[in-house]
């Protein structure tokens, strides 16, 4: 159980840094398959592991001057009530059509990596 | 409008939302592809903490999970990044892609 979490960490992290995408569209289905959380469960917590990984992220990307901060400060300003309803939604939906959705999400994060991938 | 939908896609599947802020930034506000992931990983911080308290009210933050993936989840971008620099990402790229699409077949079967 914890060997897992940490194997879901680090590779959850290593995409993140390799690919530039989130930990979130790993650490989910991880948490899921491996540590044996509900799709409620998973999402939320999944949340938590994101904020030491983008903390450490921003350090580094700020070293190389690649963080607008005055646009990052409006973002996440502007996201509350985005990410409220967010919340709202996903623990309105039934465990199956979260889960779905998310599958569906997964599907759309490979398509645009491989798309942006021919195209560089 | 970025900030409010990374957020909606945030709080609904528990991810960042970079993959909604990255392309949205270049297309909208014309940056480049590095300013827009680094200016979007630091929006990430805020839009993850307030989706994750808004959610720990619910009581469906695994608290003592989301740090055991988490702290080790650090030394994996440290490890990534500095992989990036070494092995060719492409090849990296369509297998993750590929493991992406089997991982959400897998998930629906379940």
């Amino acid at each position: 159980m914890i060997v897992g979490a940490i194997l879901v960490g680090v590779l959850g992290g290593a995409i993140a840094g390799l690919l530039g995408v989130g930990g979130g569209v790993v650490f989910v289905p991880g948490m899921v398959l491996f540590l044996g959380l509900d799709q409620h469960h998973a999402v939320a917590t999944s949340l938590l592991a994101i904020i030491p990984v983008a903390i450490l992220g921003t350090f580094r990307q700020d070293r190389y001057g690649n963080v607008e901060r005055r646009d990052a400060v409006r973002l996440g300003a502007l996201s509350v009530g985005g990410a409220a309803a967010g919340v709202a939604l996903a623990n309105a939906l039934p465990g199956s059509t979260l889960r779905d959705l998310f599958a569906a999400f997964m599907v759309f994060v490979a398509v645009r990596l491989v798309r942006d991938t021919r195209r560089s | 409008m970025i900030g409010t939908l990374a957020g909606l896609f945030s709080g609904l599947f528990g991810v960042g939302g970079g993959t909604v802020m990255v392309p949205l930034l270049v297309l909208w506000l014309a940056y480049d592809e590095r300013p827009a992931t680094g200016t979007s990983l630091a929006a990430i911080i805020a839009i993850a903490s307030f989706a994750a308290a808004i959610q720990a009210l619910y009581g469906n933050v695994k608290v003592v999970d989301g740090l055991l993936v988490g702290i080790p989840g650090m030394a994996g971008v440290m490890a990534g990044t500095w992989l990036q620099q070494r092995v060719p990402s492409h090849a990296i790229a369509y297998l993750f892609a590929l493991v992406l699409v089997a991982t959400a077949v897998e998930l629906v079967l379940q």
